[in-house]
């Protein structure tokens, strides 16, 4: 450094050029954070373009008279369980079990399902009866008409309990 | 120039390339076999092993879900060699995990990581990790139910990081589950920027090693005499590549690397378990909180590894293995507090009942999270207080034990999960394996 600098109001320009030089440190992050999200987003469309546009998502499963109540019908070309209650109410399951995502499997016998993976289980509904499951299987609000039963893939909810309204109705 | 010169110059460029990797002369204390065991250079050369029978491997390997596992089954049945060219990468890669962590405990355990090598242990750091993400990424790539259920149930595990995890792992996945579109990143991760990535960092490991002034060395040793790097060194470094390399060629032509039915999405094996190297952070899932499992223990452990050159210690013993008597006799403590301490943990929560079950009404943050990390926690902070009072040790000395009981902890969920876990991840006690 000059002595020039040095004695004319160097505090003033030392301030200055700290200050420049936190500027550039932060338009480097900014320039860092810039190019990440870039990268993210170069992750994420193209993955997209495989999907199918939500109203593709609609699957038939079948006709109503194909699940007799009380019974538990997997479908395991969409990856669900669907679900007909003694009272001939709907739900559909979604087959992957919400501790590491392996595939449940229906046991008739016991009446449950039953992870292969860690020893979770769910009764018909798809609640949790012994953990390390962290929440109930996940459902599918089954769409029933002219007496068609239909899901909508994309429509796959989490939840915490069983309410009767995740329940459809064929009228 | 007289004949010998000309002879000389010829070596030079022979071994230039060899010289501009190595000084010219290092010091004769390093050049002893115990200092390192040859690790760091075993891991380079596994890296050269894993780019050769990695591009081979591409030229028939094709990505997508209908043909991987096809392509896999061809190159093992038609193709000439082809079946040990998939073991060899197979059984390298499992050798470069292996190679690669003890190579960081050695580093560890000399004391080595404290600056100047601080850059060398951030930059190791950061190769581990790839080493790890490299493995993964190329276990999904057979397609056979083995890598698709370990992907899924390993992904999996991302999700239970608060906020942030089912965005990365959807990222990853390229969806809600593992598909075409995870086949897609897990190939390109695997065959071009991890591969990429490591190379660049080993470059700047290779430097960091260099500015340090090279290898370790132990105080009574500044004063060892300085030894040609060719022959000393390059024998030395010639007769270890050549063992290890004779040795993934015998146990590739032993034994075939796995390969199970044709991933299939809607039926899970019994049971599904990470690949290996992930086993003891699924099992310490079984015991934890997933909060703190799959969080907050394994970011403490990771941020404690990057500040640990930086913790100021005021004894210099660095270069002798565990740094001195006291050292090692607390590190044997620590070893078997450690292993009884996982023992009786797994023990402790296959026979108390759930707590989830005993005390429904209190959040299991507590009773699976909290608390027993608090246990944890403060049985070492005990031990580390017993063994100062003890041992008079200093800060390197007390970091050391705590690492030492990390590993050997971590360790015994390791193998518990790898071994002794049966159908549905129940526990089977070693007398009925
Ligand atoms: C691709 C993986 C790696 C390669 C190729 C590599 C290579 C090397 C080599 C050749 C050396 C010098 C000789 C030796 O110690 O054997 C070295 C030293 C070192 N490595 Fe690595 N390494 C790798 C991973 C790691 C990891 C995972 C760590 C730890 C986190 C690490 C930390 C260090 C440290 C601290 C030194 C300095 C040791 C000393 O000065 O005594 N390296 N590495
Ligand atoms: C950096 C070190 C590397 C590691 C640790 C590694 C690890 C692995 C692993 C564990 C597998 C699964 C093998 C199996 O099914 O048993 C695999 C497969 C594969 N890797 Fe790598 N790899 C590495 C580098 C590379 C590179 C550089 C390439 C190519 C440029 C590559 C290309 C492949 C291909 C094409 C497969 C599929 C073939 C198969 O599964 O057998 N790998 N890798
Ligand atoms: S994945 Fe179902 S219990 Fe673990």
């Amino acid at each position: 450094m000059s002595g020039r600098i040095k004695d004319t109001g160097s505090e003033h320009r030392k301030g200055r050029r700290n200050f420049t030089r936190r500027l550039w440190k932060i338009l480097g992050i900014v320039a860092l954070a810039e190019f990440l999200w870039f990268i993210l987003s170069l992750l994420k469309p193209s993955k997209e373009t495989h999907k199918s546009r939500p109203a593709d998502t609609i699957r038939v499963i079948g006709s109503v008279e194909e699940f007799p109540a009380g019974s538990v019908t997997p479908d395991r070309v969409n990856r669900l369980y669907i679900v007909r209650e003694k009272d001939g109410a709907f739900l559909a399951l979604s087959l992957t079990c919400p501790h590491l995502g392996c595939s449940v499997l229906w046991n008739a016998e016991t009446q449950q399902f039953d992870c292969p993976c860690h020893s979770s289980a769910f009764d018909h509904r798809g609640i949790v009866l012994s953990s390390p499951a962290p929440r109930p299987l996940d459902y599918l609000p089954v769409i029933i008409e002219e007496g068609k039963v239909k899901v909508d893939l994309g429509s796959m909810t989490k939840r915490k309990r069983f309410e009767s309204n995740q329940l459809t109705y064929a009228l | 120039m007289t004949e010998h010169h000309a002879t000389e110059k010829r070596e030079k460029s022979r071994f230039g390339l060899i010289l501009h990797l190595h000084p010219r002369k290092v010091k004769a204390s390093t050049l002893r076999f115990t200092l390192t065991f040859g690790l760091g250079g075993m891991a380079a050369l596994l890296v050269v092993i894993q780019v050769v029978t990695g591009l081979l491997l591409k030229f028939h390997y094709e990505p997508s879900p209908e043909n991987a596992y096809n392509s896999i089954l061809n190159l093992q049945e038609s193709l000439l060699f082809g079946k040990m060219l998939r073991n060899i990468h197979h059984w390298s890669a499992i050798a470069f995990v292996w190679v690669a962590f003890l190579h960081m405990l050695r580093t560890a355990f000399t004391g080595a990581y404290r600056p100047p090598r601080d850059g060398t242990w951030i930059t190791g750091l950061a190769l581990m990790l790839l080493v790890v993400l490299s493995n993964f990424t190329g276990y999904l790539l057979p397609w056979d139910q083995l890598s698709y259920w370990a992907v899924t149930v390993g992904t999996s595990l991302l999700s239970y990081i608060p906020l942030a995890g089912e965005p990365i792992r959807r990222a990853l996945l390229g969806g809600a589950e593992v598909g075409q579109p995870t086949l897609t990143n897990f190939f390109n991760l695997h065959t071009g920027v991890i591969p990429l990535m490591i190379i660049a960092l080993m470059a700047w490991h290779f430097w960091r090693i260099r500015r340090a002034g090279g290898v370790i060395v132990a105080d009574r040793d500044k004063e060892s005499p300085m030894a040609d790097t060719k022959p000393y060194l390059v024998n030395r470094e010639f007769v270890v590549a050549i063992t290890l390399l004779a040795a993934i060629f015998i146990i590739s032509s032993l034994l075939d690397a796995p390969l199970r039915e044709r991933a299939n999405p809607a039926f899970s094996p019994n049971p599904a378990k990470a690949p290996w190297y992930f086993m003891g952070l699924q099992e310490l899932l079984i015991h934890f909180h997933p909060l703190f499992a799959v969080f907050i223990l394994p970011v403490t452990a990771l941020v404690a590894a990057v500040w640990m050159p930086y913790i100021k210690s005021t004894d210099r013993n660095q270069g002798v293995w565990f740094l001195s008597p006291a050292g090692i006799r607390s590190a044997r403590m620590a070893a078997a507090t450690g292993m009884i301490m996982a023992i009786i943990f797994i023990t402790m929560s296959e026979i108390l009942p759930d707590p989830e079950v005993l005390l429904p009404e209190v959040t299991p943050l507590l009773t699976t999270g909290l608390v027993p990390f608090i246990l944890a926690a403060g049985t070492v902070w005990l031990l580390l207080k017993y063994l100062r009072r003890r041992y008079s040790l200093k800060r390197s000395e007390m970091i050391q034990s705590i690492v030492v009981l990390m590993v050997v902890s971590y360790a015994v969920l390791t193998v518990t999960g790898i071994f002794f876990r049966g159908g549905g991840m129940n526990l089977v006690w070693p007398w009925n394996v």
